[in-house]
């Protein structure tokens, strides 16, 4: 398949590994964050690990969209979704986030009705052919699907919907990213800088992380190529003592970013003063919310939400997780208690969850390729 | 390698996997349909523990019986595909095909089938005629007659159109004993063609995504592609037909019944590109994706050459090809040697993401 293939070459990842390998010193540790839950999830499922070195650990982050919404937003979509003749619409990752009193798969199967789409305008189709109904799409995600909920409000707005709003959860990357680096039981070499926010944000904001924290950033791509690709970049910065925002993904990460996007973003959403992450607290101005001029599309203003804080199942170590401080298996519940079938936590749902993408994929005895298995021995 | 925490962790989840099913849910979600583990987890908590019996506990496509001397192989399937019509076949086909599959892949020539109808008030005769004559069709084609039946009509918003539920009986004539747990390490594993046609069909054909492809379904009895190759190879030591969960539901349930591991190359496993291309856009994994009339061998080692040859001799399995092998261990696990180079596990499946599939 064009387009898909170039970038899963496996002789053309054989020469990467044996680059990241050379650039391996003796008896140094290299941990490389990959921001994005996309990443985490091409990682596991081409068995990129396979490729490095023992040396070079890769670190899962907080970039998991269904992962980071903390379990009081979930309770509060399924109270929008309980009231009179609501449907509500969200993303497939969603429906099985627990939240205090189950899944929305759970909602749905003592009567409410959430329905999975592809896209939110697809909820506009779903309003227009229920016009005694109420849709409330449950917007999730970073600044990669921000755009396509303001989007889908503006052409609501301009075709006169009344029947549709917005449980608006959309949260920004680069305060959770600067969290982390604040964060004291964290070490990192490195960053594999989320692509598909890229293509929203561009590269430039990332420029704080190598000027101030003096770790590396390289924006990658999607496919495994693109990942190890900007594994060697990391790599041939570290060795050479560089600490730049470089962009591995320029066939589609423009480095000013979508200026289109961003102002539908902008005149449509504002920052609210603070939002609650999972795992990671309460971080000031990392979330979006609907502006007033849209008050009209705004669910939890037309509604009301109970907006009550719960806090994380004891057991759940999700936060460590996302901080990247523990790896998936080492959390406790991990894999017994806490299954993609049973999870506890959101890392265990979604598929660019580090711990659902490492229970169904990852836990194996690793048999790295030749490349990266000399370098380990030496 | 991994570290001795690590393996820790795996003993850990092995042991929490062993233990008993338990339907932790109040209600049915769509996830207890969709054929992965929460369908298991039904089967076995519910349905298993109310009708426990040494003919139903092998759970296999169908119970094998000894009547008057005769081997009988029974066995029911119901039908909630949407939309009734998609391309390459109906709801009749699949009805047909489905049960005809299930005895099939149990070793048994195919005869007698029974079909129950549900009906919602108000499903146009026009269409419930169409339907008939694919099942009257895909009969003829099988070599089934469809000797008894029932019809039952709801009140309108109480279904959706047309319910099918069929049952068949086919009789086993070969010596072979076929089941999964019989698998042995350095046994082949085969697909009859490319998979995931027809969970892709489906769910192209319900409109919802504005994705367009010249895909059919594969719906087919596989009767005659079942008998050709037990009749030329003695070393069969299972057939599965892969519908809902896909070929990774099969590979799973053959290393967990046989207790040994598979490992399968990502690389070998055909896959139109109309599915591939899908797949990527929407985000599922063909080796989940539901087909109607693909089957899965497990065959000695020595004698996979035999196997592929019989497949592609015969109209339905030109594409056949073998996908992998069992292996000593790890027990239980299916691993997947990806395109790219490198190892994962390939787990039964979740999630739902294509609901009412057949």
């Amino acid at each position: 398949m064009r387009f898909v293939d170039e970038f899963r070459d496996a002789g053309k990842a054989h020469a990467l590994a044996a680059k990241i390998a050379a650039l391996c010193e003796p008896g140094r540790q290299y941990k490389l964050m990959e921001v994005c839950g996309g990443h985490t999830h091409t990682i596991y499922k081409h068995g990129l690990e396979d490729y490095l070195p023992e040396q070079v650990t890769l670190v899962h982050g907080p970039g998991c969209p269904v992962c980071v919404i903390p379990m009081g937003r979930v309770d509060d979509a399924m109270h929008l979704a309980a009231q009179p003749d609501v449907i509500m619409t969200s993303f497939g990752d969603m429906m099985r986030v627990p939240g205090s009193t189950g899944s929305f798969l759970d909602a749905n199967a003592a009567g409410t009705d959430i329905r999975m789409v592809y896209s939110p305008l697809d909820s506009l189709k779903i309003a227009r052919s229920n016009p005694g109904k109420r849709v409330v799409f449950m917007a999730i995600g970073f600044e990669t699907t921000a755009p396509s909920t303001a989007m889908t409000v503006l052409r609501a707005a301009a075709e006169g919907l009344t029947n549709f709003s917005v449980f608006c959860n959309h949260v920004t990357i680069i305060p959770a990213i600067k969290a982390i680096l604040d964060s004291p039981d964290l070490r990192l070499d490195g960053f594999i800088g989320p692509g598909h926010v890229s293509t929203v944000i561009g590269c430039r904001p990332y420029e704080f992380i190598a000027s101030d924290y003096g770790r590396p950033v390289v924006v990658a791509g999607f496919e495994p190529l693109d990942i190890l690709q900007s594994i060697y970049m990391l790599m041939l910065q570290l060795s050479e003592g560089r600490s730049q925002v470089e962009n591995q993904y320029a066939r589609v990460v423009p480095w000013d970013g979508n200026v289109v996007a961003l102002k539908v973003i902008g005149q449509t959403m504002e920052l609210r003063p603070y939002f609650e992450w999972r795992g990671l607290g309460f971080i000031s101005h990392s979330a979006l919310k609907m502006r007033e001029q849209f008050a009209a599309f705004d669910a939890e203003l037309l509604f009301g939400v109970p907006g009550v804080r719960v806090a994380d199942p004891k057991a759940c170590q999700c936060g460590e997780v996302l901080k990247g401080v523990l790896k998936p298996w080492e959390c406790k519940v991990f894999g017994t208690a806490c299954t993609p079938e049973t999870p506890i936590g959101t890392c265990m749902v979604s598929p660019e969850g580090a711990c659902a993408a490492y229970y169904n994929y990852g836990r194996m005895n690793r048999q790295r390729v030749p490349e990266a298995a000399q370098v380990s021995r030496s | 390698m991994t570290s001795g925490r690590e393996q820790q962790v795996l003993d850990r989840i092995d042991r929490a996997r062993r233990r008993r099913p338990r339907v932790r849910e109040e209600r049915i979600t769509m996830s207890h349909g969709a054929g992965g583990k929460a369908t298991q987890t039904l089967i076995e908590a519910i349905f298993l523990d109310a009708f426990r019996n040494p003919l139903l506990e092998p759970l296999g496509d169908s119970a094998l019986l000894q009547l008057a001397g005769a081997r009988v192989a029974l066995t029911t399937d119901s039908f909630v595909v949407s939309p009734l019509f998609f391309p390459g076949g109906n709801i009749g086909d699949l009805a047909i095909n489905g049960t005809v599959n299930d005895l099939a892949v149990a070793g048994a020539t195919p005869l007698y089938l029974s079909a129950g109808f549900i009906l919602e008030e108000g499903f146009p005769v026009a269409d419930l005629t169409r339907i008939t004559a694919s099942m009257r069709d895909a009969a003829a084609v099988a070599g089934v007659h469809i000797v008894t039946g029932d019809t039952k009509v709801v009140e309108r918003g109480k279904a959706d159109g047309c319910y099918i539920n069929t049952a068949g009986v086919g009789i086993v004539t070969r010596d072979q004993a076929l089941g999964v747990a019989q698998a042995r390490p350095g046994d082949a594993i085969l697909v009859s063609g490319p998979i995931g046609d027809h969970g892709v069909t489906i769910m192209l054909a319900r409109g919802e995504l504005d994705i367009e492809a010249d895909l059919v379904s594969d719906t087919a009895s596989l009767a005659g592609l079942a008998a050709t190759l037990l009749d030329a190879v003695p070393g069969v030591r299972a057939l599965r037909d892969a519908t809902r969960g896909g070929v990774a539901t099969i590979l799973n349930e053959i290393a967990k019944a046989a207790g040994m591991g598979v490992v399968v190359s990502e690389d070998a496993i055909p896959v139109r590109e109309e599915v591939r291309g899908a797949s990527e856009l929407l985000g599922i994994d063909p080796m989940y994706v539901a087909c109607e009339g693909r089957m899965v061998a497990v065959v000695d080692g020595s004698q996979a050459g035999d196997a592929l040859a019989a497949l592609r001799g015969h109209p339905l399995g030109e594409q056949a090809a073998v996908i992998g092998q069992v292996t000593e261990g790890p027990p239980g696990i299916v691993q997947l040697k990806t395109a790219f180079g490198g190892t994962r596990i390939v787990d039964l499946l979740v999630g739902d993401p294509l609901p009412r599939i057949c």
